[in-house]
């Protein structure tokens, strides 16, 4: 019995490399056994490597059902030629590496991916070119999933038409990192995904979001860049975001923001950049969230709250020649302002501990007026608007009294900036 | 030379000129052109000028019409009445305006030795007395060797010899077959070198004459005399009298 | 008319008043950036001072020149040249002397500052443009209502109202009507309304180099795309330009037929 199991258990590691010996690689290349990677990838078996050479393959429907790394050497190029899905992953940990898959059509019927996983976890997607994609990828229910330093590339004209470039559904555990998305309905979609991280993307000009979260929950995204979307981050009905270290650039336009809070609950927001943008933060319906050591750099207006709000909190943030700072119909419940730096602060420092004496409203008569005749905006840094802000400032009758800054930094809060 | 037809001017209610013609042919004739306040003198010589733009009527200078002309005032020299000038240009550079706009040969040269102007040549203008700045202005309008010399109340501010040189220059001129027309308030000037009046009166002429018949017609020993009486023929003689006791 | 010009340049450049204001502005523009390092900051005291004090000054500064110089501008009047060239060649050299005090007193700042060569280069250069633009447009005002006036008290509170209602008032008026009227479509209004004012073109003008983000976010087509692309630059610089010409246009009708 005893030695029997020393046997075994000297054995197992063998087993183990026997295990690693029978993998094989199988190659795919115009004048190999597999010239197609459909082929090679219904021959393989679990733990086998497909590698294929360069050169355009025109083939749909590939399904992935077993654990395979699929490695492309020098990008070769898998076209759909616009007409279905190129690859389904249907098992657990399948490794796609180094493809470019391009030319997935679009439908009004079922969301067509370039690569779709479904039902599976522990899969990774790594270092992919997707052009042309109705979606690029798409996780539905999947989980422990790396998708990470792929560049998709769609043509989106119209939101109708045209679907996201990185999309989940139903998914825990993902992360989605160093991707570059462009030219897409949303840049990374995702719908009840929960514990996840997005970081170090890069996603820009795609015509709605750069980045998406419906009903998920727990999950962080930090040192992306956003630039010139629609808008940049919408963050709607999810709950407990972190969000820090992002640069939100550019986003211009009507109904455009750096960043959407909807039904927003206890999220922590800081250290991000909020750079010429339409509209900083736009909030809306969002409780319990702290705002803290951001810059606001020549934003439209630097956030606007709209709807009950209660209970955000803004401190140590850099409000820096915003057109508006800030622009509020209500002062909402137990929100604060501490000890944030304002640009249009005119205030004085008579006691030297670097907070103003007198208090700083944020809310100018302006945007109040602009908020009721938006055409008003040609009058915008007109002297007469500002004679009309002085006095308003002198006695406050439209805009909020109680919104205010009580100690407002004299010089800005400097903190370490991880992007630029 | 200089021929007005049926001059008209108004000035808004206010008829200054009422069918004014007069002509100034001959060479060699200074006229001084007199006349009260507000008698229309200015207006006349402004009208031929074409600073003025007349209401009615018609002005020919050298034979043409000067209606939108501008290049008949090439042969005019003109000394308006008041010498004020740019306060940061020196005398010297706006001499050389002048003959820049013209572009033909002066006399400044001698008319700045005859008036001892040549120390203040490089002064800012507004740094000039009032008698100076008047010898400037007296060297640009007589600069020019013109056929016809408008001179506006030509010895303002001016020192009694400048007075005599002024006087020797305008009948230099004078031999040399040159029209002068010439307002003033100072009948002694008339006098002295005008060869005719013509008085103006309430926007028309009301004498024209030589200086001896202008005395002959009034009776006068003197030309400021002969005003006076021509005065009081037109309005109450007592008034005539308080405004001229002698 | 070149002569003309030459010679009342010649008068102006050395006028203590033009030293004034190219040592307010070279003070005033060294001072904003000595105070703050922030660019935007100076940029939108700049635009204060551009659209309130020069065109203010350019009007004061024009009606003064034309009053003072009225006896020059007789003997000039006996000269062998047509009127029009006199106003006009006076007209540009306050309009260009007034540009140049400007153009040196901000720009040398600039130039010190390094802003030449910085990514903020155009909303600087916007800044000088709408200056001297607006120089142009108030002097040629100014000069137009001196010569419509000969007298002088009448002629600077004319100077004056024309600038409060430029200035101050035109803007309280364009907001009443907007706010009385939001219940319709307005844009087109508030775009038209804010050509026929040279001062709101001028501020148009920056503000699409200082505030584009939030003027992005209106809704109305007419607004985007006047704003979003260079169409607005370029129909605001065209504008201008012909608000430069009206006044020079004016000058030379009225100064035909006015009697000196």
């Amino acid at each position: 019995m005893k030695p029997l199991h020393i046997a075994l258990s000297a054995l197992l590691p063998l087993f183990a490399l026997f295990a690693k010996a029978n993998a094989k690689t199988i190659v795919v290349c115009a004048d190999c056994n597999y010239c197609m990677p459909g082929d090679a990838v219904a021959v393989a078996e679990a733990g086998d490597t497909i590698l294929i050479k360069p050169g355009t393959y025109y083939e749909t429907n590939i399904e992935v059902d077993k654990a395979l790394t699929i490695i492309g050497e020098n990008f070769p190029v898998i076209d759909g030629q616009m007409l279905d899905h190129i690859i389904t992953v249907t098992a657990d940990s399948v490794s796609i590496q180094g493809l470019q898959v391009q030319n997935v059509g679009l439908s009004f019927i079922e969301d067509r991916a370039a690569i779709r996983l479904s039902k599976v976890s522990h899969f990774e997607i790594v270092n992919n070119k997707i052009f042309n994609a109705f979606f690029a990828i798409y996780a539905a229910n999947s989980s422990y999933g790396i998708i990470k330093g792929n560049e998709v590339h769609g043509q989106a004209v119209e939101e109708m038409t045209s679907g996201n470039a990185i999309h989940a559904w139903y998914c825990t555990h993902l992360d989605i990192e160093g991707n570059e998305v462009y030219g897409h309905r949303d840049g990374i979609y995702l719908e009840f995904v929960h514990k996840s991280r997005i970081f170090g993307n890069k996603s820009h000009n795609n015509l709605r979001y750069g980045l998406h979260f419906m009903f998920s929950n727990d999950d962080q995204y930090y040192g992306n860049t956003f630039r010139n979307n629609g808008a940049g981050v919408a963050v709607m009905f999810s709950k407990r975001i972190l969000m820090h270290d992002n640069l939100f650039i550019n986003n211009w336009g009507r109904s455009s923001y750096g960043l959407l809070l909807k039904e927003i609950n206890d999220a922590e927001i800081f250290h991000n950049i909020f750079d010429t943008n339409t509209l900083g933060i736009f909030i809306e319906g969002s409780n319990r969230i702290t705002y803290r050591e951001n810059d606001f750099l020549r934003n439209g207006w630097a956030i606007k709250m709209h709807g009950g709000c209660t209970d955000n909190h803004f401190s140590q943030n850099n409000f820096l020649q915003n057109t508006f700072d800030m622009a509020a119909e209500a002062q909402g419940v137990d929100n604060s302002y501490d000890e944030n730096h304002w640009s249009e602060y005119t205030g004085y420092d008579l006691d030297k501990d670097g907070l103003g004496d007198v208090p700083f409203r944020p809310v100018k008569l302006f945007s109040y007026l602009v908020n009721q005749t938006p055409e008003s905006i040609v009058l915008l840094r007109s002297p007469f608007v500002g004679l009309l802000n002085f006095s308003e400032k002198a006695s406050p009758i439209f805009t909020p009294t109680n919104l205010m800054d009580h100690t407002p930094l004299m010089k800005p809060f400097s903190w370490d900036k991880k992007i630029q | 030379m200089i021929e007005i037809e049926q001059l008209y001017k108004r000035f808004g209610k206010n008829e200054v000129l009422k069918d004014l013609s007069l002509a100034f042919r001959q060479k060699g004739i200074i006229s001084a052109i007199l006349g009260p306040n507000g008698s229309g003198k200015t207006t006349l010589i402004k009208s031929i000028l074409g600073m003025v733009l007349p209401t009615r009527g018609r002005i020919r200078a050298f034979g043409e019409d000067i209606r939108g002309r501008w290049t008949y005032r090439d042969k005019i020299s003109y000394l308006p009445q008041i010498a004020r000038f740019p306060e940061n240009l020196r005398a010297t550079e706006l001499f050389d305006m002048v003959k820049d706009l013209r572009q033909r040969d002066t006399r400044d040269k001698a008319l700045i030795e005859l008036f001892e102007l040549e120390e203040h040549l490089q002064k800012p203008l507004a740094y000039l007395s009032g008698g100076t700045r008047q010898k400037v202005n007296l060297v640009l309008t007589f600069m020019y060797d013109n056929p016809v010399y408008i001179l506006d109340e030509p010895t303002a501010g001016l020192d009694p010899l400048s007075i005599i040189r002024l006087k020797q220059l305008i009948h230099h001129e004078k031999e040399c077959g040159k029209i002068v027309l010439l307002t003033t308030h100072i009948m002694s000037l008339v006098e002295d070198i005008a060869d005719e009046v013509v008085f103006l009166l309430d926007g028309h002429i009301h004498y024209r004459g030589s200086i001896p018949q202008l005395k002959a017609d009034y009776q006068a020993s003197d030309v400021e005399q002969a005003i006076a009486r021509l005065l009081a023929g037109e309005e109450s003689p007592e008034k005539a009298f308080t405004l001229n006791p002698s | 008319m070149n002569k003309i010009l030459k010679y009342s340049l010649y008068d102006l450049v050395r006028s203590r008043w033009m030293f004034f204001y190219f040592g307010f502005f070279l003070l005033f523009t060294l001072g904003l950036f000595w105070l703050s390092p922030d660019i935007s900051k100076v940029a939108i005291s700049m635009m204060n001072i551009i659209l309130i004090l020069v065109p203010l000054i350019a009007t004061m500064f024009g009606l003064m020149y034309f009053y003072n110089s009225r006896e020059f501008t007789e003997l000039l009047l006996a000269q062998p040249i047509p009127r029009q060239h006199i106003f006009l060649g006076q007209y540009l050299g306050v309009a260009g002397s007034l540009s140049l005090s400007f153009l040196l007193g901000m720009g040398i700042p600039f130039l010190f500052y390094g802003l030449a060569t910085s990514s903020d280069v155009g909303l600087f250069l916007t800044l000088l443009v709408s200056g001297v633009l607006l120089s142009f447009i108030f002097s040629g005002i100014s000069f137009y209502i001196a010569l419509k006036n000969d007298n002088r008290i009448r002629g600077f509170g004319l100077a004056i109202l024309v600038w409060l209602l430029l200035a101050v008032a035109y803007d309280g008026f364009l907001l009443l009507g907007l706010a009385h009227f939001s219940d319709y479509p307005l844009e087109k209004y508030a775009l038209g309304a804010s050509l026929f004012n040279p001062i709101d073109l001028s501020r148009i003008l920056i503000l699409l180099k200082l505030d584009i983000a939030a003027l992005m976010g209106f809704t109305g087509a007419v607004f985007k795309k006047f704003l979003g692309s260079n169409l607005g630059m370029i129909v605001s610089l065209i504008v201008l330009l012909f608000w430069v010409l009206l006044p020079l246009w004016s000058i030379r009708r009225a100064s035909l037929r006015k009697d000196f």
